[in-house]
């Protein structure tokens, strides 16, 4: 994976999947309570972020995808090849790989 | 005497989505009219399939009738049926949500499932692995999702299955779902069918056992029930769901009431595999006892919408069958094959054609077998061809048979004029 990762992509191919608007697709959404996407739902948009992205999410990884950030961090390591920090700006704004290592909330 | 416990059952919504149309009107104008739905597929590459031709929905959009969500993640038929239950029960003018859960109950039955939706995955497991299965598989094929998808959206808590017999499941469906209605265990059902088939593999597995029609130049012709020149079944989709409802709960409340199920009749061929009994031993008993439950005379009946599906063996089946049960009587009734026109629903099939039963004696009008031009010998009775036909009938059967010698009729009542 090495093209630049585009938060906005993650966004419509999460609302296509999770049947929300792209809006709705922000980092601190909880899949089960904000995105109201259940197990099925997540397998299924995992399996989409693999294709697009072509990466693999290891099984046990699985179990820890809370929030749309927590996909999103996964990307960021798989490009990067570790987490990354810095940026403040926020999904919503479809800005480039906002980073959400500081946004990390229990579920 | 009716072997029936008096409790009566009536039809208070109807909700289509066929290959005739999506409305009472469209539907009903076009079995009138005799007007064909059935056309070359469009839905997938046919080169290879001897059979290209099929009764498709059209102009059908999911997401007309329900959240973006729920139409990605069910099946076609399940589609079909949910958006067929909702207009069934505007029509009717029921709100589940508003009564006891145990009041209304749900039977969408299906013949196959979610076939598309097996084809579908099978290819991505080979082509791509296990990994890219989709999670939404199970449910999108099992057959009773119609059901439980229905029961979700409508919030109709009752009693909730689906009721499998190929061709006949939606006429044993909407049968027992009355007789649930009958002993108390819901003050309504909403019953019908439901089929989404018309796919790669399900077509060229029927074209294997030629069953179906292959008269492709032709469609709308294709479907030619009791005439010498028909050559098989044509393929038809969609839902047709009905409510049904205890009769004074209905009357209480000031429904409209579009018809009664006033008599059920099931049986077994104990014969083969997709041929039927030569000489219709098993409809013939499922007509009998039909008309027992419904404590009529043969003479009574006025019309019957014939299983009728366009291939030799049923038809002249059914002829004689029809003749064991109504003896003299036979010569007088008006038959008709409304699949001539709407073509083969498989599981909806029995939905659709109680409804078009229901329609013809509550308008006083029966619709015709259509392509019948050079009647079969073998099927000497008045099948109404080509023409609609005004007629004052109370009472009506419908016919269902499908594959594995699965018989059922239903009676259907006209509603009270007053």
């Amino acid at each position: 994976m090495s093209k630049e990762l585009d938060f906005k992509e993650l966004q419509q191919l999460a609302a296509e999947i999770l049947g929300v608007d792209a809006a709705e697709v922000e980092l601190d959404k909880s899949f089960a309570k904000d995105l109201a996407a259940d197990s099925l739902d997540l397998v299924e948009l995992i399996a989409a972020v693999e294709d697009k992205y072509d990466v693999e999410l290891p099984e046990e990884r699985l179990e820890t995808m809370k929030r749309i950030g927590d996909l999103w961090t996964f990307l960021e390591e798989e490009q990067g090849g570790g987490p990354r920090g810095g940026s403040a700006e926020h999904g919503r704004e479809g800005g480039r790989a906002p980073s959400t290592q500081a946004k990390k909330q229990e579920v | 005497m009716s072997t029936s416990n008096g409790v009566r059952v009536a039809v208070t919504g109807m909700g289509f989505v066929t290959p005739i149309g999506h409305d009472t009107e469209t539907v009903w104008s076009n079995l009138i009219e005799g007007v064909s739905g059935v056309g070359p597929i469009t839905r997938f590459d046919t080169s290879q399939h001897s059979a290209k031709i099929a009764a498709e929905v059209k102009n059908f959009d999911a997401a007309d009738y329900m959240d973006r969500k729920t139409a990605r993640n069910i099946g076609r038929f399940c589609q079909f049926a949910l958006a067929a239950s909702k207009m069934a029960v505007e029509q009717s003018g029921l709100v589940p949500a508003d009564m006891d859960p145990d009041d209304v109950g749900v039977i969408v039955s299906t013949a196959i499932g979610g076939m598309e939706e097996i084809e579908k995955n099978q290819t991505i497991l080979l082509e791509r692995g296990v990994r890219r299965v989709s999670p939404f598989t199970v449910p999108m094929m099992i057959p009773d999702m119609g059901s439980g998808i229905v029961a979700m959206h409508l919030k109709a808590g009752g009693p909730n299955y689906s009721v499998v017999s190929a061709c006949a499941s939606s006429a044993h469906g909407i049968g027992e779902a009355a007789e649930i209605i009958k002993r108390g265990d819901a003050i309504a059902m909403i019953a019908g069918g439901t089929e989404a088939t018309i796919t790669p593999l399900t077509l060229g597995a029927f074209c294997q056992i030629k069953a179906v029609s292959e008269r492709n130049d032709e469609p709308e012709k294709a479907c030619r029930p009791f005439d010498i020149g028909r050559d098989g079944f044509v393929m038809g989709e969609g839902a047709v769901m009905l409510v049904l409802e205890e009769y004074d709960h209905a009357r209480k409340r000031g429904a409209r009431i579009l018809g009664e199920i006033v008599g059920y009749g099931a049986s077994a061929d104990m014969y083969h595999y997709v041929a039927p009994h030569p000489e219709g031993a098993g409809a013939a008993r499922a007509m009998k006892k039909a008309l027992q439950r419904a404590g009529i005379q043969p003479e009574q009946v006025g019309y019957i919408n014939a299983h009728g599906t366009s291939t030799k063996v049923g038809d002249i089946a059914e002829t004689k069958a029809i003749k064991e049960v109504f003896g003299e009587h036979a010569g007088k009734l008006a038959i008709s094959s409304t699949k001539s026109v709407h073509a083969h629903l498989l599981g909806g099939a029995g939905a659709i054609e109680a409804a078009a039963t229901m329609l013809a004696i509550g308008r006083g009008m029966l619709p015709p077998t259509i392509n019948l031009d050079d009647q079969d010998p073998e099927c000497d009775l008045d099948y109404v061809p080509n023409k609609a036909r005004k007629a004052d009938v109370e009472y009506a059967l419908s016919n269902s048979f499908g594959f594995g010698g699965h018989n059922a009729t239903l009676v259907i009542r006209r509603p009270d004029p007053n």
